[in-house]
């Protein structure tokens, strides 16, 4: 690293120095850093969680794939030392769809934007969802289109400002639990930035757990969403965000809007099970084929 | 390598060409294909679906071409061999992947079966009139491989053609079909799998754990300039971006890296032309005229050609069997001894133009256009060969 | 390896904190999230222009490592006494 590193410690006395690294240090390509978002941008605290929710979990680095889209989120892919794909903007589903059939022993998890996966991207995401192909969609929803300068979103709240909405937005965003949960994911929450421990044990439930899961993180743009809608900065987000959240497991996800600082119904809404993809497709290949099916290499001792 | 018998369907069969394209991806050891039905390609993922069960296959129907041809590309970096099929419409929607293909170096077979256009044009009917778009049909620049059968065995015989160029350079391969020999009925014999010779996928030799980079040239031979794949799972945590990118595979954003990154990858392909280029021709060494065809319309010239020939003029015939990179050395020698060339194609005028390019102006260069719906009269095309011999 | 005594003194710290002064952008999150008052925000600046956190009250630190997950620049850290960063053991 060429940057200045100066540390300091509060007591190195009493506290010998044990600390060689950061621990979210260990799943980042270094040597791309200091990254590309802006102060206080929310990307950056999702993917805190993120890497301690697969160091905590039982799966192996090598067994990790990541795949996002295009979009300040979408840049996630490129810091994290992990099979990494970047792809092309809206399609990183389907990109991760192949990729998991290709190598079902991969873990896949999907990082990207609102715009990218919901815009775009939107109906990769329900059928993705209705397939329950094994994966993991993280999803930074920041209200509007980051990387582009901040115009509307799918998921933009009524009547805020966007630089396309400069009026306000008079469209319904999407409410993104209800969608994923009525397109059939297995396992659907919704945590903000704020809300770390929440989010990292969510994010850790959610990519032990087979077939389809969905997290929203909730995170401020400062530099645009925030800022046009004169929300302050990204401080004064994640203040809100404790402010406005209201815990709900298990709430009907029809009833999880987010509209402009209203409450943000936050917990785990779904969580159940579903036959995914990969194993319907076997027992139905082996039924209807019986000896004859020959299951592709890939697939032997890791599909059942 | 020999095939892998496993795909493989050794016999004679009486085949339509997109079914022969099927039989030729599996005998080329395809094991991945996701597609979207569109006519008149569809039979050729119909077949796929029905025969992976059997060969270790997998076909996935996606919800639009977009994702189609991305999530071939994900299982690619799987460890699959991928190939996606479709037509006009959905070949415009598959641009930006093809795009993403090149600039990745991601090996995998796109077929089109053409049919007739602009919009939904034709989509029963033959034409050829996506050849330019498979030229320049993705923003940016880039070299392209593209291969243009004429008959059902040649969609089996060069979708494996196929296969190995996109292996042996890293890159995707275009199959250029068209209506007619996607639906034409005839022979096709499958040869033994000790006789189908395959590209092996080159992968890195590092171990798990030693530094590896996706775009580096330190594996390779001097003057190679493809450098060696890897996939998910073997400890190299590569990085892939369709982002201008160094060796490393990280996003490089600046007119340097551009120029370094574009250089290699139109290089790969241009000084491998030689290699990559195969054309047919038969008389053409005492030519007067030489008629430069392909597809189907390579087989509907013939009629016109016998016909000039029995009155006693020296026509000599080129077909494409490469279409993209074109043969521009080749054209360029005929085209300082020939009188004109005679072009017919069923769009409305456009490998014309390349011929016209390399002939700079020296002999005459007629095209012979067709909109498309049907073949064209070799009656045309022999008049065609009248008018510029005069 | 070192053997490191559990609970010395019943005011020791049990944990500290570590900054990387130059990756911060001044944002306030570890400062306004720590839960024991540790972080202060900086009234200098550091090479980028940015106001880092300084360590006001050392002794509250418990090592939560609260400010490391809401740190966006990966800045901070902070270690429970005697473990690793992350949790595993000494
Ligand atoms: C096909 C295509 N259309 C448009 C763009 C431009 N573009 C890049 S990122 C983006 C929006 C990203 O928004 P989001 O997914 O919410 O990500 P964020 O930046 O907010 O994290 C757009 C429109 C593109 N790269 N490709
Ligand atoms: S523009 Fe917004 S989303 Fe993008 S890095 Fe800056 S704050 Fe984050
Ligand atoms: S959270 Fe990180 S970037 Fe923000 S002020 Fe603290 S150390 Fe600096
Ligand atoms: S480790 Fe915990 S207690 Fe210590 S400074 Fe960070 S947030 Fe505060
Ligand atoms: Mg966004």
């Amino acid at each position: 690293m060429s940057e200045s590193y100066e540390a300091t410690v509060t007591d190195p006395v009493s506290a010998p120095m044990t600390c060689d690294s950061n621990p979210v240090e260990d799943w980042l390509r270094m040597d791309r850093m200091p990254h590309i978002w802006c102060p206080g941008c929310g990307i950056g605290t999702s993917v805190n969680c993120f890497t301690r929710a697969i160091e905590e979990s039982s799966l192996d680095r090598k067994n990790i794939a990541i795949v996002s889209g295009i979009g300040c989120t979408g840049r996630v892919a490129g810091y994290l030392l992990l099979d990494s794909f970047h792809t092309t903007h809206g399609r990183a589903l389907p990109f991760a769809t192949g990729l998991k059939l290709a190598s079902p022993k991969t873990k896949v998890v999907v990082y990207s934007g609102d715009g990218d996966l919901f815009a775009i991207g939107g109906n990769h995401f329900i059928h993705a969802a209705r397939r329950n192909l094994d994966m993991t969609v993280l999803c930074v929803n920041n209200f509007n289109y980051g990387m582009t300068g901040g115009q509307v979103a799918p998921t933009t709240p009524e009547f805020a400002i966007a630089s396309t909405t400069p009026y306000g937005s008079v469209e319904r965003p999407f409410n993104l639990p209800y969608l994923a949960q009525s397109c059939g994911a297995v396992y659907v929450a919704r945590w903000t930035v704020y809300h770390v421990k929440q989010l990292q044990r969510s994010i850790r439930e959610a990519l032990e757990k087979p077939g389809f899961t969905f997290i929203e993180m909730v995170a401020p743009c400062p530099t645009l969403f925030v800022r046009r809608n004169r929300l302050g900065d990204g401080l004064a987000a994640l203040e809100s965000y404790e402010e406005n959240a209201v815990i709900k497991n298990g709430a009907d996800t029809r009833e999880c809007d987010l509209g402009m600082g209203g409450p943000i119904v936050c917990g785990k809404f779904v969580d159940i099970d579903r036959p995914s993809y990969l194993s319907n497709q076997v027992a139905h290949l082996r039924k209807v084929l019986g000896d004859r099916y020959v299951m592709p290499d890939a697939w032997q001792g890791v599909v059942e | 390598m020999n095939a892998d018998p496993r795909g493989v369907l050794t016999g004679s069969h009486f085949l339509d060409g997109d079914h022969a394209a099927a039989e030729g991806a599996l005998a080329a050891g395809a094991n991945f294909s996701a597609g979207y039905p569109i006519t008149p390609s569809t039979e050729v993922v119909e077949r796929l679906a029905g025969r992976f069960p059997f060969t270790g296959g997998t076909f996935i129907q996606m919800e639009d071409e977009l994702a189609a041809s991305i999530a071939i590309q994900g299982a690619v970096w799987g460890g699959s061999k991928a190939l996606t099929v479709t037509s006009g419409p959905g070949f415009s929607l598959m641009m930006e992947h093809l795009g993403y293909g090149i600039m990745t170096e991601t090996p995998f077979v796109l077929v089109d079966v053409q049919r007739g256009g602009p919009s939904t044009g034709l989509p029963t009917m033959p034409a050829q009139a996506d050849m330019m778009q498979a030229r320049w049909g993705s923003h940016g620049d880039y070299e392209i491989i593209a291969l243009a059968p004429s008959s059902p065995q040649e969609c089996f015989d060069l979708m494996i053609r196929a296969f190995n160029l996109s292996e042996k350079y890293r890159t995707p391969v275009l199959l250029m079909m068209d209506e007619c020999v996607g639906h034409m009925l005839e022979r096709v014999v499958i040869p033994s799998p000790d006789k189908i010779q395959i590209e092996p996928r080159r992968y890195t030799k590092k171990g798990p754990g030693e530094q590896y980079w996706p775009y580096s040239l330190e594996e390779c031979n001097d003057g190679d300039l493809v450098p060696p794949l890897t996939k998910v799972g073997e400890g190299h945590f590569p990085h892939i971006t369709g982002l201008t990118h160094d060796e490393r595979g990280y996003p490089a954003m600046n007119a340097k890296s551009q120029a370094v990154l574009l250089g290699r990858l139109v290089d790969k392909i241009r000084k491998n032309a030689d290699d990559i280029i195969t054309i047919e021709e038969d008389g053409t060494d005492n030519a007067d005229v030489v008629v430069v065809s392909y597809g189907i319309t390579a087989r509907v010239c013939q009629p016109a050609i016998a016909k000039a020939r029995a009155e006693g003029r020296k026509v000599g015939f080129l077909r494409l069997v490469t279409v993209w990179p074109f043969p521009e050395k080749r054209i360029r020698e005929l085209a300082g001894r020939v009188s004109a060339f005679v072009v017919p194609e069923m769009n409305l005028g456009q490998i014309v133009r390349e011929v016209e390019r390399c002939s700079q102006g020296r002999p005459k260069v007629r095209g012979v256009t067709h909109a498309g719906g049907a073949v064209h009269d070799p009656e045309e095309i022999y008049n065609a060969i009248r008018e510029v011999m005069g | 390896m070192v053997e490191t005594k559990k609970s010395v003194a019943p005011k020791a710290p049990k944990g500290h904190v570590v900054v990387n002064t130059e990756r911060c952008k001044g944002c306030g999150f570890c400062a306004q999230f720590c839960p024991t008052g540790v972080l202060a925000m900086s009234k200098g600046f550091n090479l980028k222009g940015y106001h880092p956190p300084i360590v006001a009250d050392a002794a509250k630190c418990s090592g939560c490592d609260l400010c490391g997950m809401y740190c966006p620049d990966f800045a901070i850290y902070g270690v429970k006494n005697g473990r690793k960063p992350g949790g595993g053991d000494l």
